[in-house]
């Protein structure tokens, strides 16, 4: 990712060491930087390569924490969910996993975020092509005020992606199950579409440049139950060929298209101003949603609170 | 029921829905008067102007009065040719320098600009005071430093056009950071999340979201550059030019100087050249406003 440009996608990532699959829930204190985070799942863990390895990250506004400690592996092709009541700092994690929080000038992310063998906060990664790998779709669909096939090519084009761009258009919009919808239409403008339709756009637009992870900050909130249907039915599809990390305030959803979810919560510091997210329980998503470890979690999925 | 009915009903019973009193029903009254009254001295006004300019200016207007240049001696025959080419080089300067300044310093304070660091927010504050600056204190930084002074260009046109560009750049800066800021965040964060550099979101992105709106307050501006006396005044424009300038070292004239020599002349004939070129100067800014409306109406993006 940093030099050498020659190596998107190396598949040696099994070489890690996976040390943490098997020690309990909580990352004993002193172990910071060794790799030693529990994974979900003793079993599968083992098996399925993770994508990112997120270790002990504290994201700081100003001088504010906004999350704390927070550890995870994320699994290469599973949908990865992160609930928890508004506030708790899901958004800005989600946000670390491609250097979004660099956006925000007082955002400051400290621990590491390891993708491929490469910690994304080194000092020689440039995070225009960490987000070129990994891409994003917001809670509000956000469409270029352009045409649908501009929309779509404006990616492939600004990361210099050679090839027929007809065909990288037409290949983006089948993977996110728009094609039959919009082919007729490829050079209206988007801004006509459904709220739904311009999500999916969004996600087409995403898969353009071929990234190997989809972020996922609460894409359906804006949308109608069947828009919904639509885009979790494509996340089933796309987790095939890619990763997702999704944000969402809907526990049903995670519960129904996750493998993994993570719950967030949100504590107060002494002088009740500031709220610091971190995470409570990961874990293979049944598990959370029938049996979870901690009482929070159980009090948040039974919907005590939240 | 009837309408009748009820409205019988309604006497006859305390309604659930009581008038309003007398009092808010005159407050209201009175509120609209003054409203209209407000309304009508600025179109009496305008109206008064118009029809004085007319009467004198509309017998003038030929296309003799704008080809030829003025004459010292012979009202009938003296015309604005001068003056209007002066005018509209002024504009095409104007525009060459003010907009890449213009769109450079807003895209800086908007995307690039740390509004924490204290010389950001100078910056800005300098640029809103500039805005209100008189323009007669733009005429003498133009006589001290573009006449004489430093750059000591003489009393020339491009002399003139630095001094407007000056003196409405501040202007054009404002309205670009306007149109710059109506471009959502969520443009700017989908499109770096596609891996767009900051530089392609804002040449890609952004300037074309809002190119709209910049292109009006550029517009709004030249008309305000063009109807500019005081400035050129005191920089030393030439009064009644016999020829055009031939290039931007020569001297020049413009409308609002040509329109000002003449309305202190004795000579009665001289004020009614003056008030056609006033015509002439106002057809001008309400074409200028005009192509400003419809570009607005017409490529403002809806977000």
């Amino acid at each position: 990712m940093s030099r050498s440009g020659d190596d998107p996608v190396p598949d040696k990532l099994t070489s890690r060491p996976d040390t943490g699959s098997s020690d309990g829930k909580a990352a004993p204190p002193g172990r910071r930087f060794e790799s030693a985070h529990p994974a979900p799942d003793g079993a599968t863990a083992t098996l399925a390569e993770p994508i990112f390895d997120v270790g002990e990250v504290n994201v700081f506004y100003g001088e504010h924490r906004a999350i704390r400690d927070v550890s995870m592996r994320i699994q290469r092709n599973e949908i990865t969910a992160l609930i928890g009541p508004s506030g708790c700092g899901k958004s800005t994690f989600i946000r670390c996993l491609n250097r979004m929080n660099d956006l925000i000038p007082a955002a400051r992310v400290e621990g590491r975020v390891v993708y491929h063998d490469e910690d994304l906060y080194g000092p020689r990664i440039d995070p225009v092509q960490v987000r070129k790998r990994i891409g994003m779709v917001f809670q509000k669909p956000n469409p270029f005020p352009k045409s649908i096939y501009d929309n779509i090519a404006f990616g492939p084009r600004v990361v210099g992606m050679k090839g027929d761009m007809d065909e990288i258009v037409e290949s983006a919009l089948r993977r996110a199950a728009l094609w039959d919808e919009t082919k007729d239409r490829l050079k209206t403008n988007a801004f006509g579409m459904s709220g739904g339709q311009q999500q999916r756009l969004c996600i087409a637009r995403a898969l353009a440049t071929e990234p190997d992870v989809l972020l996922m900050d609460e894409p359906c909130s804006a949308l109608d139950p069947i828009s919904t249907g639509r885009i979790e039915d494509l996340m089933m599809e796309l987790k095939e060929n890619y990763s997702i990390v999704i944000v969402t305030h809907n526990m049903q959803q995670a519960a129904r298209v996750s493998d993994k979810t993570a719950f967030f919560t949100v504590e107060l510091d002494s002088s009740a101003k500031h709220r610091t997210g971190h995470v409570v329980e990961y874990d293979v998503t049944d598990k959370i949603f029938t049996n979870p470890e901690d009482k929070r979690t159980e009090d948040y999925v039974t919907g005590k609170f939240g | 029921m009837t309408g009748a009915q009820i409205a019988a009903a309604a006497r006859t019973r305390t309604s659930v829905l009581p008038r309003p009193s007398t009092g808010s029903r005159v407050a209201d009254i009175v509120f609209r008067a003054l409203m209209y009254f407000a309304i009508a001295i600025g179109f009496i006004g305008l109206g008064a102007i118009l029809y004085d300019v007319a009467r004198d200016g509309i017998p003038r207007l030929s296309w003799d009065f704008l080809t030829n240049f003025p004459s010292r001696i012979i009202p009938e025959r003296s015309g604005i040719q001068s003056a209007l080419i002066g005018t509209l080089y002024l504009m095409a300067i104007v525009a060459v320098m003010v907009v890449p300044l213009g769109v450079a310093t807003a895209v800086y304070l908007e995307e690039y600009a740390d509004r924490r660091k204290w010389f950001n927010r100078l910056i800005e504050v300098n640029i809103q005071n500039l805005a209100a600056v008189p323009s007669v204190v733009y005429g003498i930084l133009g006589l001290a430093f573009i006449v004489r002074g430093p750059l000591s260009m003489g009393r020339v046109l491009l002399a003139g056009g630095i001094t407007l560009s000056l003196l409405v750049l501040p202007v054009v800066i404002i309205v670009a950071r306007e149109a710059i800021r109506a471009v959502p965040p969520s443009i700017r964060e989908g499109s770096m999340a596609l891996g767009a550099t900051q530089w392609q979101t804002i040449w890609k992105q952004v300037l074309p979201g809002s190119i709209a709106g910049i292109a009006t307050g550029v517009i709004l501006a030249l008309s305000r550059a063009i109807g500019e006396t005081a400035p050129l005044l005191i920089i030393g424009a030439a009064v009644s030019p016999r020829f055009n300038p031939s290039g931007l070292f020569d001297s020049f004239t413009a409308l609002p100087i040509q329109i000002f020599s003449w309305t202190t002349d004795a000579d009665r004939d001289f004020v009614a050249a003056a008030a056609g070129a006033i015509l002439v100067l106002m057809v001008l800014l309400v074409l200028m406003n005009s192509v400003a409306i419809f570009l607005r109406n017409r490529y403002e993006q809806k977000w």
